[in-house]
């Protein structure tokens, strides 16, 4: 399909703006002005109105196709929820910052410390901040406060703990908070190898991160064992909580040991994923670290009115503009509020049994390295296609051509030709009964017919881009203009 | 299902959970039906009270045309993912292709990744950035960029043993000479933004040639409306422009979800943080686009990942970029002038207000900084109480500045609602 630049005709516009009600101001002085317009697009809105929606038939949504994308929890969102967060989209975030003017934003404000006590609860934590962004950015805020915990105590503290099952952006936001990193490999069983984290473990570690169930489905027995050994050496315990759908209702990370949290509210709470965002990544916290949230923080005061703690030399300072991903936030309290208590529970529970479902029905046609019941998710090895020359990938291409997002592949890292799926709770079983019997499909072509899935898709306006030409080539821009 | 999987209920799937670890509380409210939780949330929002706003502080209130929200709205694109397949994806990947193109074109800059967070965590990535491509541990940064920005770029770094050091501006610019002075040869980037906090806009490119000189970067913070008019950024000689992208498209939503753009010159490329769209094409030879230059993410290289960002703001930036189109290309010189038509408007009609003075000496776009004959926080609460934002007082951010008021003015502001500003400004005087 053509650019949106490259339907551009001269003159043509999209939107008519209003006409001006004041005087026309005399032009800025011509060394402050740009040269030329910026070379935007110059399209009708029919144009314009086409282009996206014929764009936006070029991809797999979860409200069109299955989309079991392991570690990513591709559940369906309900639609109310973007009624009810569109109510807030005209409030202003500098309003309570103005003197007088939380009276003015009662209702944001109530939202989002809701939110926070909602999350405190589901999570077992004392307080949580929504400001951090994203996932990835709750991590990052979530070590900055251990960081300041540990200053605070003048403890020295120089490495971060992570499993190699964990998610790359473990590693990556402690690195960004200036810790060395210690990786601990897996035992044979699944989880994080216990004898050597016990090895690894010395007290100049200031956090061990890990997520629970980990990134194989697998919830680890050892779990509160590793916070003790943690705790022992004065290292706080980070919970990733990016597999937190697997437990809701069943276990609370505050509850176990954990002393810091994040939570994906774009995963286990049901907002949309947006094509890679945005998502909102709430930190709670356990009480010796509530000194140090993140300003502004939302507060109640005795009156019972919402108002905004904006100073507090204690804190680790500001993460973002303002107080998160309002709008996220606002989608997931409704998520909650609508599921509430037995809803969330049921969440879970069919999450669970829908992941065993489908490793039951597939482990006969893959290996599946670590066989025993998983938690939301299951991940199973390509290797025994593998003989016959079909890579994970290969799978993933053939699944595009029949309708179904594939589930994530080659990753977690300790495992070879990995297939994750996580099918999430909102699946029915005839949904992904037809999409075991295309797994099978699959599975058998890998023995008798190799060939075909390595011409996969067929179906789709391309295949098998080349990605090494896009990386040398570093095309990220079109031009000239 | 429990029979395929041969357990008895669904209670034994999670055995595994050793029964001392099992939730101690789950204390939350009853589920509830569509139509009461619409009730509900009607009656939260209802409780904020609506004002006339002339605030800005880095979220603006701009007209948002109805193909945005519809366009956006499209399932999907609203309920996929992080383009992993390309095949299955080449929607959003094309259209954070064309984002990327929009962001290049706005600011004069050669490449941009797929978004950020948001304006402030953008500046942190470009500071960061900075650092990695100099290999130099010192920042200079301006004190009429943003507050809430500096803050950001300041706890970011808390624990990296960077020196951060800050220069006041002067007449609601930048202090050249003062910049000047605090360069040395371990400082990696001089900051700015522009239009700044005080709605001063300014040519940037002597500075950058001092900071160039001195062997660091410019970074320059933006605001992409102004760009319809103002001299880009890339034109000024900047090695790495941010910005928030909430005026292209995005509500003010309380404050989020917007999106941070960041773009520099090709040489700087793999230190961009966050994805990057690449064009390429198939085993056919059709064109197509992909994640790119991936070797730079935490999904690969962890620890030694460029940054920690996984997923960025897609929607929203798939939101300024249908904005971008529909405004289009002389549509944005229009809005840009549409802006500060109604700014200078309402610069003279409140700078003739007795006792009320133009605090800015130089040009500016639809922000401008006055000096009130009395406290100004005290004069925003009085109107603020009548219903009108008039501006954000500074006391709070800037020392001895507690009669400045920063006067933000769209084209979504009317000449009744100005008119009515100044009426009730000389009235609270």
């Amino acid at each position: 399909m053509k650019l949106i630049y490259e339907k551009s005709v001269k003159g043509r516009r999209g939107l008519k703006l209003p006409a001006g009600d004041v005087p026309r101001a005399a032009d800025l002085p011509t060394d402050l002005l740009r040269e030329k317009p910026a070379g935007l697009p110059e399209v009708s809105e029919m144009d314009l109105v086409r282009h996206y929606t014929n764009l936006s038939r070029r991809n797999f949504s979860v409200d069109t196709n299955f989309y079991p994308l392991g570690s990513c929890t591709m559940k369906y969102n309900a639609k109310i929820i973007e009624n009810t967060s569109a109510l807030f989209a005209g409030s202003h975030p500098m309003t309570p910052l103005l003197p007088g003017g939380e009276a003015f934003t009662q209702g944001s404000l109530a939202l989002l410390h809701g939110m926070g006590e909602l999350l405190t609860e589901i999570t077992g934590m004392d307080e949580v901040s929504c400001q951090p962004l994203a996932g990835a950015h709750g991590e990052m805020t979530g070590i900055m406060l251990i960081a300041a915990y540990h200053r605070a105590k003048g403890n020295r503290k120089k490495y971060v703990i992570v499993p190699d099952s964990s998610h790359g952006t473990n590693p990556a936001s402690a690195a960004m908070v200036g810790y060395e990193i210690i990786t601990i490999p897996s035992a044979p069983y699944g989880d994080m190898d216990l004898d050597a984290f016990r090895a690894a473990m010395n007290n100049e570690v200031a956090a061990v991160m890990m997520t629970c169930p980990n990134t194989l489905g697998l919830f680890n027995p050892h779990i509160k064992e590793i916070c003790d050994i943690a705790h022992e050496h004065d290292a706080l315990m980070y919970y990733d909580g990016a597999n937190l759908n697997a437990i809701l209702g069943k276990v609370r990370p505050g509850d176990v040991g954990f002393d810091v949290i994040h939570v994906n509210l774009h995963k286990t709470f049901g907002t949309p994923h947006g094509g890679g965002g945005p998502g909102s990544g709430p930190v709670g916290v356990k009480k010796a670290l509530i000194p140090f949230l993140p300003t502004p923080r939302v507060i109640r005061k005795s009156d019972g009115a919402f108002a905004l703690e904006k100073v507090n030399s204690r804190s680790i300072g500001r993460m973002a503009n303002f107080f998160g991903n309002f709008g996220v936030m606002a989608k997931a309290y409704a998520y909650i509020l609508m599921l509430g208590r037995e809803g969330l529970i049921e969440v879970s529970e069919q999450a669970v049994l829908n992941a065993n479902y489908m490793m039951a029905q597939l482990k006969d046609h893959f290996d599946l390295p670590y066989d025993k019941s998983c938690m939301h998710e299951c991940v199973f090895s390509a290797s025994r296609q593998l003989k016959h020359g079909v890579h994970a990938i290969d799978i993933a291409k053939y699944l595009i051509d029949r309708g179904y997002h594939p589930p994530t592949v080659y990753f977690p890292l300790n495992v070879k030709e990995a297939i994750m799926i996580e099918p999430t709770e909102t699946e029915s079983k005839e949904t992904m009964d037809a999409f075991i019997a295309v797994m099978i499909e699959a599975a058998e072509m890998a023995e008798k017919n190799p060939e075909a899935l390595h011409e996969a898709p067929l179906t789709m306006p391309v295949s098998r881009l080349d990605e090494t030409k896009a990386a040398r080539e570093q095309n990220v821009c079109f031009g000239p203009w | 299902m429990l029979a395929a999987i041969g357990v008895a209920s669904v209670d034994a799937l999670f055995a595994p959970i050793p029964a001392g670890l099992r939730a101690r509380s789950f204390a939350l409210p009853d589920g509830t039906s569509e139509q009461e939780l619409l009730r509900q949330m009607k009656q939260l929002a209802g409780t904020d009270r609506p004002v006339t706003g002339f605030i800005g502080g880095g979220y603006y209130d701009h007209y948002i045309p109805a193909v945005v929200d519809h366009l956006s709205g499209r399932a999907e694109f609203y309920t996929a993912y992080t383009p992993y397949q390309p095949e299955c994806s080449q929607g959003t990947l094309q259209a954070l292709f064309e984002y990327q193109t929009a962001i290049c074109r706005l600011t004069g800059m050669e490449v941009s990744n797929a978004s950020l967070y948001d304006g402030g965590t953008a500046l942190a990535e470009a500071a960061m950035m900075a650092l990695r491509v100099t290999g130099r541990n010192r920042l200079v940064i301006d004190g009429s960029v943003n507050p809430f920005s500096r803050e950001i770029v300041r706890t970011y770094l808390t624990n990296l043993g960077v020196e951060i050091v800050e220069i006041p501006a002067r007449d609601c610019l930048a202090d050249r000479p003062a910049l000047t002075a605090a360069l040395t040869d371990l400082t990696a980037a001089v900051i700015l933004q522009n239009p700044n906090f005080f709605g001063s806009v300014e040519d940037l490119g002597d500075i950058a040639l001092t900071a160039h000189a001195n062997g660091a970067l410019l970074i320059a913070s933006v605001y992409p409306i102004s760009l319809g008019l103002v001299k880009s950024p890339g034109a000024m000689g900047a090695d790495i422009v941010v910005g928030d992208g909430q005026s292209l498209g995005n509500p003010l939503s309380f404050g989020g979800p917007s999106f941070g753009f960041i773009a520099t010159t090709k040489k700087y490329i793999r230190n961009l943080p966050g994805r990057i769209i690449g064009e390429t094409v198939d085993k056919n030879g059709r064109r197509g686009f992909v994640l790119t230059l991936q070797a730079r993410e935490q999904h690969i290289k962890r620890h030694k990942a460029t940054s920690n960002i996984c997923s960025n703001q897609s929607l929203c930036a798939l939101r300024g970029m249908i904005f971008l189109a529909s405004v289009g290309k002389e549509g944005l010189v229009d809005l840009a002038r549409l802006n500060r038509d109604k700014a200078e408007y309402a610069k003279g009609l409140l700078a003739k207000v007795k006792g009320v003075r133009l605090l800015n000496t130089a040009n500016t776009f639809n922000e401008f900084t006055l000096v009130l004959p009395k406290d100004a926080a005290e004069v925003a609460e009085r109107l603020l109480d009548k219903g009108v934002a008039a501006g954000v007082p500074l006391g709070a951010y800037y020392q001895g500045m507690d009669n400045c008021l920063v006067v933000t003015v769209t084209e979504k502001r009317t000449r009744d609602e100005i008119d009515a500003l100044a009426k009730e400004l000389e009235g609270a005087l």
